[in-house]
C-alpha cells in the first residue's frame, strides 16, 4: 500500500530524515497503520450526506480587538535560540 | 508581434496598517530593532494559540466591498504547511477553499479606455518573518553563508488579492496595481507603502493568437518593487514568449527572475519541488459567520470610491475623462480640487490650474496636496484674480512662484510685484500705438495681407508693458488700430 | 515534625483542612511528599525534574507571609505534566527536540493554579509529545507503574498517574487527547477526568492534536478531582475554541443514584476486553442498580470506525502541530549541518523518537495531495457519525458507561513491537474525544492485583451529573489503594 519512495517523499515534505533502515522499518510499520486506518472507507457510499467535523464547539466569530499588548523583551524571544547574530535568530546557508 | 496579444493576471498582497498583528497583540511596526516586537504566539512557541483581529476582518471586508465582491456569509482559516525559517509555526494560518470574499471587479483606466478586471477572491492571512542573507552577492539566498530572521514582522495581517487574467498589457497590468494601490490607500486600510513591501504581487504572462480565447502556457514573475519594473518585465516576457513559439517552441511553466539592468528573465535558479501545502481547516480558530448587517454597516461606511469619482467630476464639473481622472483618482487631490471649486472658482479654471501648476509644484517638493502654503483658499483667491483679468494669466504664474518664495497672500503679492494687469484701454492703445509707429515695415506686411503679424505687434505690447497687459485687450486693440 | 501525614491515604479535600485548621503547615506538607519521592522515585520515575527547592521557597512563603491572602489551593502539592509550560521552567514533552526549552510564559490552566498557590513538586514524566498509552515512549525513560514495577503505568499522562498513585503527588494535571488522563489513571488506580472539550484552556499546552487536546485532573478521589476542575476551567481570551461551562463545577455529596440511567454499549465490551477487567466492570453494574440507577444496553454503530479516523486526525493534526519543532528559535539543533535543509531534517530526525515519526509519517500523508478526501476528509466525516451516535445515545441515557481499558496495566516492553498493538489500548477512550465529551475514570477494583478503570461519559457539560454520579459510585465501591498495596506487600 506504501512504498519506500513514498515514505521518502512524505519524509522529505516533513523534513525528517530517516536512516536507510528507519525508512525500511517505517515503510513496513506504516502499512500495517494504514491498512487499520483505511477501514474508513469501508463507510464509502453512505457518506454523502455526512458533514465533517472541523470543530467540535458549536462557536463562532471568536475575535480579539486591535488592542496592544506588550511584547516580550527581545532577551526572552532569543533565550532559547540556538544561533543568535545581529539580535536576530541565525540559520544555516539556505542556498543551493 | 501583433499577431499574438499578452494575458495578464495578477495576485497581489497588501499588508494592514492595524495596531496589532493577526493574531496576536503585538504591534505592527516600521524599522524598530529586531525581534522588539514579538511573543509566544509569532515566535510559535509551544503552546501557542492564535485570536483573531477583529479590525483586520474589518478593513478586509471594507476592501472587499470596494472591489464588489461577494461577502461569503461564513469564512474559515486554513493551515497552508511549509518548512521555511520566516514562517515561524512552519504553517501560515490562511484562508483556502471558504475565504471571506469571491466573484468582484475592479475597473480602471489605461489612458481613455475603461478596462475591468475580475477579481475571483479576496482573503485573510498572516505575514511571513524578515529574512536576511548574508555572505552571498546583494543580500541573495544563493551563495550566501546564513540568514537571518526578524520576527517583527511576522503575524502582520495580510490581505489577499486575486485577480482573473483579464489584463491585456503590460501597462494596463502597471495601471491596475497603480490604480488598485489608490484605492486602497482611499480606504484607509493601509498607507500602501512601496518601499517598506507593504504592497507586493505576483504576475502571470501568457500570449495566445490576437483575439483568441484558450490561454496560452503561463510563466510566472515575482518579486519585482515597482510598478515600472512591474511593467518592464512583462514587456520583456512578452517579446521572449512570442520568439520562443514563432521559433516552433514551447512556453515552460516556470517561475522568472527579472533584471531591470539587463531587462532579461531569467528562470529562478532554486527549482523549489512544487509545494504540498496539504490544507486543512486550522482547528485552533474557530468559523467566521458574517452578520449581513454589519457587512451593510461597512459598506455604508466606505469612502467615495475613485471610480464614481471620476464619473461625477466628468459629470459635475463638465471635465473630460482626462482632466476627471488626473483630478478625481487619488483622494488628496480630488479633495483639494473640490475645495477650490467651492471657494467660487470656475470648475475648468480651477482643474487647469490644479493640473498645471498646482500639480507641477506638488512633484517638485514632494508634497501632499492640501498640505504647505497652497492651501485651496490661496489657489482659489489666485484664479479668481485671473478670472477676473486683475492679473494675466502669465502674471498670475510669477504670482503662483512668488507665494511659494514669499509665503503671501495672492493680492499683496501682485500689489507688491506691480502685477496688475493693466487693462485700461486709453492707456494701452497709446502704447500699441507706439509700437506700430516703432514698426512701420511690419504694419505694411500687415496690410498687405500678412494677417499673422498681429501676433508680432501683440507680443512687442506685453515686452512693453514687461507682460502686463491685459492680452485679450491688447489683441482687440492691435487689430482695431491696423484695421484704421 | 512529623504529623503521620500519609502521603498514600492524603486526599486533597483532608489536606486542606489541615492546613487551614493550623494543624499543619505546607512547608510539612510539601515535605511528606517530598519524602516520599525520594523513597520510590527511582523505581517509580515518575518525573523528569522535581524542582524541590522552589517548591520549598514557595511552602516557606504560604506559611509565613501569605496569611489571609493565602488562595484556595494554598500549599497542596501538585505534579504538572511536562507538556504544559511553566515559565523558566525547563518544559520538555519528554522529547529530545526540548531538552533544554525554557519555556518564556505558562500555560493558563497552570497559572490559574499558581493563582491558587498550589506548590508545584515538578513536572511528571509522559509519552513523547503526548503520544502513546504506556509512557513507554518518553525520550527520557519510561515510568513504572507503582502496583507492579514491571508493568506500564499507562500514557500519555503515566507519570502524573504514577506520582499520585504512589504516593508523589497529591494531585496532578494531565492531559487528554486519545485517553491520556483515563487510561493511565484506570491503570494506576487513580481517578481522572477529561473535561467537556473547550472547557480547560489549551493555551500553554503543548499541541498534539488542537481539536482533541484537553487538560484534566488526576486525583485520589471524586471529590479532589471536582475541586482540582473547578479551579482550571474558564473561558481564556488566549484560546479561541475555549469555551465557559454553563454552570460552575460543583463539589458531589451524592450517594444514590436513583432515577439515573446508564447506557452500556455492546461495542465497547466486544473490543478485546480482558476477563478480570469485564468481571470487574460487570460487578460495578450491579452496584450501579443497587444504588438505584438503571442500566441499559445501547449501541454506538460506528465505534469500529472511531480508532482509525482518530490515528489519521491526531496524527494529520500533529503533523502540522509538530513542524514548529525545527531547529530555528529554541530546543535541539542538529550539528554540524551542510545547510537549512540538512539541519531541518537531521534536528528533526535525531531529536523526535519513533512514534512520534510515526505519526508525522502518517499524518503528513494523510494531508498530502491525492490523499486528503480519502483520509483527513473521511475522517472528519466519521467523526460526525460517532458525535451522533453518542447524541443519540444521550436521549435515551444519561450517562455511558464502560471499562476505560480494555486491559490492566500490562508489561513494560510488551507492545512496543506493534504500533497497532499499542494504539488498542485506547479503544474505549478514544470515541470521547472525537466527539468532545467529559469523560471520568475511577477505580473499581482489581484483576490480577492491578487496577481497573471505570469509565463514565456524559453529555457535554455534564460535568457535574458525571462527577456526582462517579462519586455515589465510588463511596459504594469502596476502593482502597493502601489495604491494596500492603497485601500485595508493598
Amino acid at each position: 500500500m506504501i512504498s519506500d519512495d513514498d515514505v521518502r517523499h512524505v519524509a522529505r515534505l516533513a523534513r525528517l530524515h530517516l536512516g536507510p533502515d528507519e525508512t525500511a522499518r517505517m515503510t513496513a510499520e506504516l502499512a500495517k497503520i494504514l491498512e487499520h486506518v483505511a477501514k474508513i472507507s469501508e463507510l464509502g457510499d453512505d457518506m454523502s450526506g455526512v458533514e465533517p467535523t472541523a470543530h467540535v464547539i458549536d462557536v463562532t466569530n471568536v475575535t480579539r480587538a486591535d488592542k496592544e499588548r506588550p511584547s516580550w523583551p527581545r532577551e526572552e524571544a532569543l533565550r532559547n535560540a540556538p544561533a543568535v547574530g545581529d539580535e536576530c535568530f541565525r540559520v544555516p546557508r539556505m542556498g543551493a | 508581434m501583433s499577431a499574438w496579444e499578452p494575458v495578464v493576471g495578477l495576485e497581489i498582497h497588501v499588508e494592514l496598517d492595524t495596531r496589532t498583528k493577526m493574531f496576536c497583540g503585538c504591534a505592527v511596526t516600521k524599522g524598530d530593532p529586531p525581534n522588539t516586537h514579538t511573543c509566544p504566539v509569532c515566535l510559535a512557541h509551544p503552546g501557542a494559540l492564535p485570536v483573531v483581529n477583529q479590525r483586520a476582518v474589518e478593513y478586509a471586508t471594507r476592501i472587499a466591498l470596494a472591489l464588489e465582491c461577494t461577502v461569503r456569509p461564513r469564512n474559515v482559516f486554513h493551515r497552508k504547511n511549509y518548512f521555511y525559517p520566516d514562517l515561524p509555526k512552519a504553517y501560515q494560518i490562511s484562508q483556502f477553499d471558504e475565504p471571506l470574499a469571491v466573484d468582484g471587479w475592479f475597473e480602471y483606466w489605461v489612458g481613455e479606455d475603461k478596462l475591468r478586471c475580475r477579481i475571483n477572491r479576496v482573503h485573510m492571512e498572516e505575514d511571513a518573518a524578515k529574512l536576511v542573507h548574508a555572505g552571498g552577492e546583494a543580500g541573495r539566498i544563493a551563495g550566501s553563508d546564513y540568514s537571518m530572521v526578524d520576527f517583527n514582522r511576522g503575524g502582520t495581517p495580510l490581505i489577499e488579492i486575486v485577480g482573473e487574467p483579464d489584463i491585456p498589457s503590460a501597462e494596463a497590468a502597471a495601471e491596475f496595481l497603480r490604480q488598485l494601490r489608490g484605492l486602497i490607500v482611499e480606504l484607509g486600510v493601509s498607507e500602501c507603502n512601496m518601499e517598506e513591501g507593504q504592497v507586493r504581487w505576483d504576475a502571470n504572462l501568457s500570449v495566445r493568437p490576437a483575439g483568441g480565447a484558450e490561454l496560452g502556457t503561463r510563466t510566472e514573475l515575482k518579486n519585482m518593487n515597482s510598478f515600472r519594473f512591474l511593467q518592464q518585465a512583462l514587456e520583456a516576457e512578452r517579446v521572449r514568449q512570442i520568439e520562443v513559439l514563432e521559433a516552433g517552441g514551447a512556453i515552460d511553466q516556470e517561475t522568472l527572475h527579472f533584471d531591470p539592468d539587463t531587462g532579461v528573465t531569467t528562470p529562478l535558479r532554486s527549482k523549489e519541488e512544487a509545494h504540498d501545502y496539504r490544507y486543512f481547516p486550522e482547528p485552533d480558530l474557530v468559523p467566521l459567520v458574517m452578520d449581513a448587517a454589519w457587512v451593510e454597516e461597512v459598506r455604508a461606511g466606505l469612502p467615495e470610491l475613485p471610480g464614481a469619482r471620476v464619473e461625477r467630476f466628468m459629470e459635475q464639473y463638465v471635465l473630460s475623462r482626462g482632466d476627471a481622472l488626473l483630478l478625481g483618482s487619488s483622494g488628496p487631490l480630488a479633495r483639494f480640487y473640490e475645495e477650490v471649486v467651492a471657494e467660487g472658482v470656475d470648475p475648468k479654471a480651477a482643474a487647469n490650474w490644479t493640473m498645471g501648476e498646482y500639480l507641477a509644484h506638488l512633484n517638485e517638493t514632494g508634497l501632499e496636496p492640501g498640505r504647505g502654503h497652497v492651501t485651496p483658499g490661496r489657489l482659489a483667491a489666485l484664479v479668481k484674480l485671473v478670472q477676473e483679468g486683475a492679473v494675466s494669466a502669465t502674471g498670475g504664474k510669477q504670482v503662483f512662484a512668488l507665494m511659494l518664495e514669499e509665503r503671501g497672500e495672492p493680492a499683496a503679492i501682485v500689489a507688491k510685484h506691480g502685477l496688475a494687469q493693466v487693462s485700461d484701454a486709453g492707456e494701452l492703445e497709446a502704447v500699441v500705438q507706439k509700437v506700430l509707429d516703432d514698426n512701420p515695415s511690419q504694419v505694411e506686411q500687415f496690410r498687405a495681407g500678412k494677417e499673422q503679424l498681429a501676433g508680432f505687434f501683440v507680443g512687442q505690447v506685453m515686452k512693453a508693458t514687461r507682460g502686463r497687459a491685459n492680452p485679450k485687450l491688447v489683441n482687440e486693440l492691435v487689430r482695431d488700430l491696423l484695421t484704421r | 515534625m512529623t504529623t503521620g501525614l500519609d502521603p498514600l491515604r492524603l486526599t486533597a479535600r483532608e489536606a486542606r483542612r489541615l492546613l487551614v485548621d493550623g494543624e499543619v503547615t505546607a512547608a510539612e506538607l510539601l515535605t511528606a511528599y517530598l519524602d516520599q519521592i525520594e523513597a520510590v522515585e527511582d523505581a517509580v520515575h515518575a518525573y523528569l525534574q522535581v524542582t524541590a527547592d522552589n517548591a520549598r521557597r514557595y511552602a516557606t512563603e504560604i506559611d509565613s507571609e501569605m496569611g489571609a491572602a493565602r488562595g484556595a489551593l494554598a500549599g497542596l502539592p501538585t505534579a504538572i505534566k511536562d507538556n504544559m509550560v511553566t515559565e523558566g521552567v525547563v518544559t520538555t514533552c519528554a522529547s529530545k527536540i526540548l531538552h533544554n526549552y525554557q519555556p518564556i510564559y505558562t500555560a493558563t490552566a497552570v497559572k490559574q493554579l499558581f493563582g491558587d498557590h498550589v506548590v508545584m513538586l515538578g513536572k511528571a514524566n509522559m509519552d513523547e509529545f503526548a503520544m502513546g498509552s504506556s509512557c513507554e515512549n518518553s525520550g527520557f525513560g519510561p515510568t513504572r507503574n507503582p502496583w507492579d514495577l514491571s508493568t506500564v503505568p499507562g500514557g500519555s499522562s503515566g507519570g502524573s498517574a504514577a506520582a499520585v498513585a504512589a504516593g508523589e503527588a497529591l494531585w496532578a494535571l494531565g492531559s487528554d487527547t486519545g485517553g491520556s488522563i483515563r487510561q493511565p489513571a484506570a491503570l494506576c488506580g487513580v481517578v481522572g477526568m477529561k473535561p467537556t472539550y473547550g472547557a480547560v484552556s489549551r493555551y500553554g499546552l503543548v499541541a498534539f492534536a488542537s481539536s482533541l487536546d484537553q487538560i484534566g485532573p488526576i486525583t485520589r478521589d471524586v471529590w479532589d478531582c471536582a475541586l482540582l476542575l473547578g479551579h482550571i476551567v474558564g473561558r481564556d481570551p488566549c484560546d479561541s475554541t475555549s469555551i465557559e461551562l454553563p454552570c460552575a463545577v460543583e463539589l458531589p455529596t451524592a450517594e444514590r443514584l436513583d432515577g439515573l440511567r446508564f447506557g452500556i454499549p455492546g461495542e465497547y465490551l466486544a473490543a478485546g476486553v480482558e476477563p478480570g477487567v469485564r468481571a470487574r466492570f460487570d460487578e460495578t453494574v450491579v452496584r450501579i442498580e443497587e444504588l438505584g440507577g438503571v442500566c441499559e444496553e445501547i449501541s454506538l454503530p460506528h465505534t469500529e470506525y472511531a480508532l482509525p479516523a482518530y490515528y489519521i486526525i491526531a496524527p494529520a493534526e500533529a503533523s502540522a502541530n509538530l513542524a514548529r519543532f525545527d531547529g530555528v528559535r529554541y530546543g535541539y539543533r542538529a550539528a554540524p549541518v551542510d545547510d537549512l535543509i540538512d539541519m531541518y531534517e537531521r534536528t528533526r530526525g535525531e531529536g523526535f523518537g519513533a512514534e512520534v515519526k510515526r505519526r508525522i509519517m502518517i499524518g503528513t500523508y494523510a494531508l498530502s495531495s491525492g490523499y486528503y478526501d480519502a483520509f483527513y476528509g473521511q475522517a472528519q466525516r466519521v467523526r460526525t457519525l460517532v458525535r451522533r451516535d453518542f447524541a443519540e445515545a444521550f436521549e435515551a441515557v444519561d450517562l455511558v458507561v464502560s471499562p476505560t481499558s480494555p486491559t490492566v496495566a500490562f508489561k513494560l516492553g510488551s507492545r512496543t513491537a506493534d504500533p497497532l498493538a499499542m494504539y488498542m489500548s485506547d479503544v474505549c477512550t478514544i470515541p470521547v474525544n472525537l466527539a468532545g465529551l467529559p469523560a471520568i475514570s475511577i477505580p473499581c477494583g482489581l484483576a490480577d492485583g492491578l487496577p481497573v478503570g471505570f469509565q463514565l461519559i456524559g453529555p457535554a457539560f455534564s460535568e457535574n451529573a458525571i462527577l456526582s454520579a462517579a462519586h455515589a459510585l465510588e463511596q459504594a465501591i469502596g476502593f482502597d489503594q493502601v489495604a491494596s498495596f500492603r497485601e500485595a506487600g508493598r
